[in-house]
């Protein structure tokens, strides 16, 4: 009994601890004053002022196509990953799909800087920022696609080709229909990381290109105001639409790291 | 071999390189590649504008070509050695503190009725869906001088007769949102864990005679151990290169590697020593992997 006791109040401090910020944040976005001190009244100001903020949605324009084009592009090389991982064991490219999701993200950031800027002398933009999120996300998709094949019984396959299937015929009425639910949940989360991506960007964007994240950095550098509680609201909004759907999906974006 | 076969295995290869080869190529070209290049910048000059010296020049007298001068650099100033250091033991106190607030959680959702652990889990995972920045900008209200935590942490000392303290651009506020961030990645791989031990195991223990201390201390912790180093990992390896939090709520002396390196990469722009630094924060993350592993396999034979 008293061990349960201490259980749970070490875990209602735990789940605390993850909440209060955030509520701070979320009810910060509707308070009336410029200071996030104390409280003074419900306002949709800060809302309004978002609306009316160009570079903020010239920013979430961008971060909206960068997430859309690279989650695409991840989904499909993703799951070429997972499937290959999980058929052939291949230990080069399961080695260069899960590092990038491992090893500290700076890393990645800086090596792809030298990179695009030394040798393929690409002006930093757009482009770098959209191949730089797919490499990061294709390992999220993979994990996931790779953990759905391995919760399929493989003679599923072995009887499509027995009835005459070819490979493709295989992959497109009895491997892709399986996999489907991992594959959506795996883009869901490449599309959410992107939305949310803060260092690479950082590292890979150039001076021109703003994203969501990149702003919110910029004015929590020079000044905070509560425009940036709102827009956090509005974020945490969408990443969690995202991260409900993903996991509605497949259950297996809980258990693997995201 | 069969004509037949034959013709069977030759689709097979291509069905394996058509599946295989688009992310191999794309991950060699973006992820392999850039890390070659990065390894060579380190052995090179900067150059005189930023970026790395041409390696051959007409001048003789200007720099050019392939040096160790950079990791001579690293080793004559202490001070980088003592950042690297620093990073670590953020890194490590960052790992305990995750570790001792996780594993109540943890042994609470895998001890709980079948039917609630997703909605539990889901509690844990929700937090940290939404953008890594906020979370970090969040610390910035709550730590910040009006704000009520600063309030009561200076009013406590004040009553003490001590000055006040700012909590903000500390060293304090650096490990706080570290743990913050970075708690969900120690309560998944510690539950995963937990949840597959058998409840036999610990009624055995109590048929022994075994109290509830040493039921937890001889029994679920020793086989949580995996769970605790691949935790550790998650948690530990991101830490190491952090620079967004040292940069948005440390003050000007909590500078860990990450903002060494973000430093030379975008400001001194000294790409050369840039590299040095990234290269050798490799070698530190794969030397904690492998120190995790030996523990993790020479514990495992207790276990």
């Amino acid at each position: 009994m008293r061990r349960g006791f201490w259980l749970w109040a070490a875990s209602l401090g735990a789940y605390t601890f993850l909440y209060v910020p955030l509520f701070i944040v979320i009810i910060y976005s509707f308070n009336d004053s410029r200071l996030n001190a104390e409280w003074v009244g419900f306002t949709w100001h800060w809302y309004d002022v978002l609306l009316h903020d160009n570079d903020m949605l010239a920013a979430m324009g961008n971060s909206l196509f960068i997430a859309l084009v690279s989650s695409l592009a991840a989904t499909v090389l993703g799951t070429m990953a997972g499937i290959a991982m999980h058929r052939y064991k291949m230990k080069a490219l399961t080695f260069m799909v899960l590092t990038p999701v491992a090893m500290p993200e700076i890393l990645l950031g800086v090596s792809l800087l030298l990179f695009f800027i030394q040798v393929l002398n690409l002006t930093l933009g757009l482009v770098s920022i959209i191949l730089a999120h797919i490499t990061f996300s294709i390992g999220f998709v993979a994990v996931i696609v790779r953990a759905r094949l391995a919760g399929i019984d493989e003679s599923i396959f072995e009887a499509a080709r027995d009835l005459g299937a070819s490979p493709w015929e295989t992959f497109r009425y009895v491997t892709f229909p399986l996999i489907l639910p991992g594959v959506v949940a795996g883009g869901l989360m490449a599309f959410t990381l992107s939305i949310d991506d803060f260092v690479i960007t950082f590292f890979t964007a150039g001076v021109g290109v703003a994203t969501l994240p990149l702003r919110v950095y910029s004015m929590i550098k020079i000044a905070v105001t509560p425009e940036v509680n709102a827009v956090s609201t509005l974020l945490m909004l969408l990443t969690l639409t995202m991260i409900v759907l993903a996991s509605k999906f497949s259950p297996d974006v809980l258990r693997g790291k995201t | 071999m069969s004509s037949r076969a034959r013709k069977l295995l030759a689709p097979a290869r291509l069905t394996k390189w058509a599946v295989s080869g688009p992310p191999f190529v794309f991950l060699l070209l973006f992820f392999v590649l850039p890390g070659v290049i990065m390894v060579i910048a380190s052995f090179r000059y900067p150059g005189e504008f930023g970026g790395l010296a041409p390696l051959a020049a007409a001048d003789p007298n200007t720099l050019h070509g392939f040096t160790l001068e950079t990791y001579r650099f690293f080793f004559s100033d202490l001070i980088y050695t003592e950042i690297f250091i620093k990073s670590f033991l953020v890194a490590l106190a960052t790992t305990l503190i995750c570790l001792v607030m996780a594993y109540p959680l943890a042994l609470l959702i895998a001890r709980s009725p079948k039917k609630r652990r997703d909605l539990m889990v889901l509690l844990v995972i929700l937090p940290f869906a939404s953008s890594f920045l906020i979370r970090v900008y969040a610390w910035m209200i709550l730590l910040g001088p009006q704000a009520a935590l600063s309030q009561l942490a200076n009013g406590l000392l004040g009553v003490l007769g001590i000055a006040p303290v700012h909590l903000l651009f500390s060293p304090f506020a650096v490990l706080i949102a570290m743990v913050y961030v970075h708690l969900p990645f120690m309560v998944l791989p510690l539950y995963t864990n937990l949840e597959k031990h058998d409840p036999n195991l610990l009624d055995a223990a109590q048929d022994c005679g075994a109290n509830a201390w040493h039921r937890f201390w001889r029994v679920t912790f020793p086989l949580s151990l995996p769970g605790i180093f691949s935790g550790s990992t998650l948690v530990f390896i991101p830490v190491l290169g952090m620079f967004a939090i040292p940069d948005i709520l440390g003050g000007t002396g909590d500078m860990l590697v990450g903002n060494l390196i973000k430093e030379q990469f975008l400001v001194t722009r000294d790409w050369p020593f840039g590299s040095t630094l990234s290269i050798m924060l490799t070698l530190a993350v794969l030397l904690f992997v492998w120190i995790a592993a030996k523990l993790g396999t020479t514990r495992g034979r207790y276990a």
